[in-house]
């Protein structure tokens, strides 16, 4: 049996049902992995003996119903998982264990699959390096000393490293689709409504979604239909059916067309992510779909307001963390010293930073000339989509300005760091379904993603064009296993 | 009956002067279970047994909104003769304290559910119209217990997340009498909607009292103190009296009203600062995220106006020509639903 490490999920699942291999065989090499991998620090809290039991319990049972038959899962540590703590890597939940599972994960479950472990993250997915972890960096698996892009950053190297056939992560400002792009896997960040919100640790309501990532676009198309669909435990989530992304899937592409914004090409970005733009273009062109210049003219206002409204919820939904009901408490003589003790402790300097921002700008008198010009500039933005996808049916742009960077390299220039979003957040703000498919390398031979942003609702058209541009691209994970 | 002349002025040293009260009333829904969550509402159970993952703010979980508190709050709006807003909004009032779970609490700031209305109040002088400014939506708060053991509070979540209708009235109310006749009318019309059970010593009606006093005949308003959180009319009217007078004789001294916020004190019958303007919470209000705007058909509005049951007003009115009461006597009958229940068996 060759080894199962380099198999897609739709391989695992194909093999699982055929009977070439059992759960347990698929956990044990997953688990193995995963306990050989201490310098990519990807977990948080491991669950490799109870992984071992379901696998056990699935191959006595052999229900192959579900969309992920006896499939061990390791999840971003965001997603409450009942009765396994959930810190959102933060010290102030350090030892929180939920009582509950989220929608998304209990999906999951539902499906077929286990869980296998918490991912890193940073903390309260506050970040685009996975180094504001209480739980420490993660590292890249494409280099030491890399970083494997936020704030999924534990969910796209353990998946690129192979300690987890796939995972889930979320996505507030890029954190599913940069890191997916860092480490040369597939991430998808689904149309905001699209997955439940419920039981996920919240950073900014009006923005987060959870998304699949994967090894490949085949295996993102049935991670999503797995986890997507209305929660009436959410009001924000929408009552629309659910397509069969997978059997959909299409790399037949033709006479769609695509959207080149022009303001998406940015001072100082590497000429290579100019070049595979550009390939990007010629592989879906050989796949038969139309090449439209369009504009996007709000797009540079995109990031200021993100670090606008993105903060101001957070500096609300945050407060919840105060020491009285759960988590960290640290000891005050009275109950504003409690809580001032218990947050000072308890937050990292970068969520310490964006529940100040948030709370500036939310403050009176400050209120109508940042939140509200913020709100009204995500309008605008959502009005340059909206316009554009009259002409086109999807946009096509890099991922990310940038390959995967050194640690350290941004960490005390917050601005550079924020800039990284760049080309990710708009698609937030507008609340638009986007997917990064791996394209190619650069000189360093880092992975580079190509982004590919659809209409609300419309995923199955992006998965079928990051199918075409996928056959095309050609792109294997050139990693040499250099963490045993 | 004679008709006798309004009389409740404060006699200073100086002057005379009126007193300008308005008044800020918090309802709680009849509803079985909280504006955002399933819990129960029951009063009186053990403490933290009425309390679900929302109510106490557990990492992820979300508010969804309860459609029957409302409805409730919809009927109420009509049974004020108000303006139902169609589309209004929640948002979130940011504040720390101990027994609130979130850190902030959802309530309705620009856009409330129901917006202008009036209550009539039959008065010794004749009626006399309360203008209401609006009526909005809120979560209340939990409750904390200082007295259960001298180094620690207590936290009760039980109340945490139950709805509460705020009802704001314009600063139309002249005395103690009037505040008197305007939350027994106010209790009555929501007794008869079912649309709260105007339980004071439950705390399922209480009041925020807004007092200010001007030299009679003067027009502009005075500087303004709230007086927070009176469970009982008694109090309402003992704590304006004492406020009243404190603002007169303050002013007569040539000194400031400092626009501030206080409490009454139910053992001394007086009034104490409890935080001043400039040490006022900064709210950050913002619209709630987690909750989409609230969009009612007018087609609910329409059905609820259908089923709306017979008000005091129209009642008092029937009597009158039905029976041939005095207006004083079909008052009398009316004003408390159980009464004009037994008139009509």
């Amino acid at each position: 049996m060759s080894n199962l490490s380099n198999f897609s999920l739709t391989d695992l699942v194909k093999g699982i049902k055929k009977k070439d291999f059992t759960s347990l065989e698929i956990t044990k090499t997953f688990v193995n992995n995963s306990e050989n991998s201490t310098k990519l620090n990807a977990y948080i809290t491991k669950c490799f003996d109870e992984a071992i039991i379901s696998a056990k319990n699935f191959d006595k049972k052999k229900d192959y119903n579900g969309l992920l038959p006896g499939i061990p899962i390791a999840v971003k540590d965001l997603f409450c998982t009942k009765n396994v703590k959930t810190t959102a890597g933060s010290k102030i939940l350090h030892n929180f264990v939920p009582t509950y599972e989220s929608t998304v994960t209990k999906k999951l479950w539902s499906e077929g699959a286990f869980l296998l472990g918490k991912l890193n993250c940073d903390e309260f997915a506050m970040g685009s390096s996975n180094e504001t972890s209480f739980f420490g960096n993660v590292t890249n698996p494409f280099g030491d000393k890399l970083v494997p892009g936020g704030s999924s950053g534990g969910s796209a190297s353990a998946l690129a490293s192979s300690l987890t056939p796939v995972t889930v992560g979320t996505d507030t400002g890029g954190s599913i689709r940069q890191p997916a792009s860092f480490t040369g896997t597939v991430g998808l960040k689904p149309t905001y409504g699209r997955c439940s919100r419920w039981g996920i640790v919240a950073f900014a309501s009006s923005l987060d979604q959870a998304g699949p990532m994967t090894k490949t676009v085949e295996d993102c198309s049935l991670l999503l239909q797995a986890i997507a669909g209305y929660d009436p435990k959410d009001s924000t989530s929408v009552d629309i059916k659910v397509d069969n992304y997978n059997s959909n899937l299409t790399d037949k592409v033709k006479d769609l067309k695509i959207g080149i914004p022009k303001e998406y090409r940015v001072e100082n970005m590497p000429s290579e992510i100019d070049e595979l733009w550009k390939k990007g273009m010629d592989y879906l062109k050989d796949a038969g779909a139309i090449i439209k210049n369009i504009s996007l003219p709000h797009t540079m206002y995109a990031l200021p307001a993100y670090y606008i409204v993105a903060p101001a919820e957070a500096s609300s939904n945050l407060a919840r963390y105060d020491g009285v009901k759960y988590g960290h408490r640290s000891k005050g003589s009275n109950l504003i010293e409690m809580y001032e003790n218990t947050r000072s402790e308890g937050f990292g300097d970068e969520v310490k930073r964006r529940i100040l921002i948030g709370t500036y700008v939310l403050s009176s008198g400050y209120y109508d000339a940042y939140y509200l010009k913020a709100q009204k500039v995500r309008q605008l933005i959502k009005n340059d989509f909206d316009k554009a996808f009259k002409d086109v049916d999807a946009i096509l742009t890099p991922s990310t300005p940038s390959a995967a960077f050194k640690m350290g390299d941004k960490k005390d220039d917050p601005v550079s760091m924020y800039l990284n979003d760049v080309f990710t957040v708009p698609v937030n703000l507008a609340g638009l379904p986007a997917i990064s498919v791996p394209s190619g390398y650069d000189k360093n031979k880092l992975p580079l993603g190509l982004q590919l942003i659809g209409k609300p609702f419309d995923e199955q058209t992006i998965l079928n064009l990051s199918l075409a541009i996928q056959k095309r691209a050609n792109f294997k994970r050139n990693i040499k296993v250099w963490w045993k | 009956m004679s008709e006798k002349k309004f009389d409740y002025f404060i006699q200073g040293k100086k002057a005379k002067w009126e007193v300008i009260i308005g008044l800020e009333v918090h309802a709680q829904v009849l509803s079985k279970s909280k504006l955002f969550s399933s819990s129960p509402t029951k009063f009186g159970a053990e403490p933290n047994t009425q309390v679900s993952l929302v109510d106490c703010a557990f990492p992820g979980m979300l508010p969804v909104i309860n459609q029957f508190c409302i409805e409730q709050s919809v009927k109420t709006g009509l049974g004020l003769k108000a303006k139902i807003n169609l589309n209004s909004i929640f948002d979130r009032k940011n504040y720390f304290y101990a027994d609130l779970p979130q850190g902030y609490q959802i309530s309705q700031y620009k856009n409330p559910i129901v917006g202008e209305g009036e209550v009539i109040l039959d008065m010794p002088y004749g009626t006399k119209k309360v203008r209401i400014e609006r009526l909005h939506l809120e979560q209340d708060a939990g409750k904390s217990i200082h007295d259960i053991d001298p180094d620690h509070t207590f936290v009760d979540l039980n109340r945490s997340g139950v709805a509460l209708m705020e009802i704001v009235s314009k600063p139309d109310l002249r005395s103690p009498n009037e505040v008197n006749a305007y939350v027994k009318k106010l209790r009555a019309i929501m007794r008869y909607l079912g649309t709260c059970d105007g339980n004071m010593q439950e705390g399922s009606l209480r009041a925020d009292v807004n007092v200010s006093v001007r030299k009679l005949g003067e027009k502009e308003l005075g500087t303004r103190c709230e007086i927070k959180n009176v469970n009982s009319i008694k109090f309402m009217q003992m704590a304006i009296e004492y406020e009243a007078k404190r603002q007169v004789e303050l002013l007569e001294d040539n000194k400031q009203i400092d626009q501030e916020t206080r409490l009454f004190d139910t053992k001394k019958n007086t009034t104490r600062s409890m935080r001043s303007k400039e040490d006022a919470h900064d709210y950050r209000y913002f619209p709630d995220p987690d909750l989409l705007p609230l969009n009612l058909e007018q087609s609910l509005i329409d059905k609820l106006k259908k089923e709306l049951p017979e008000l005091p007003d129209e009642k008092k009115e029937r009597f009158i020509k039905q029976h041939h009461l005095s207006a004083y006597e079909a008052n009398i009958l009316v004003s408390e639903k159980e009464i004009s229940v037994i008139m009509k068996k």
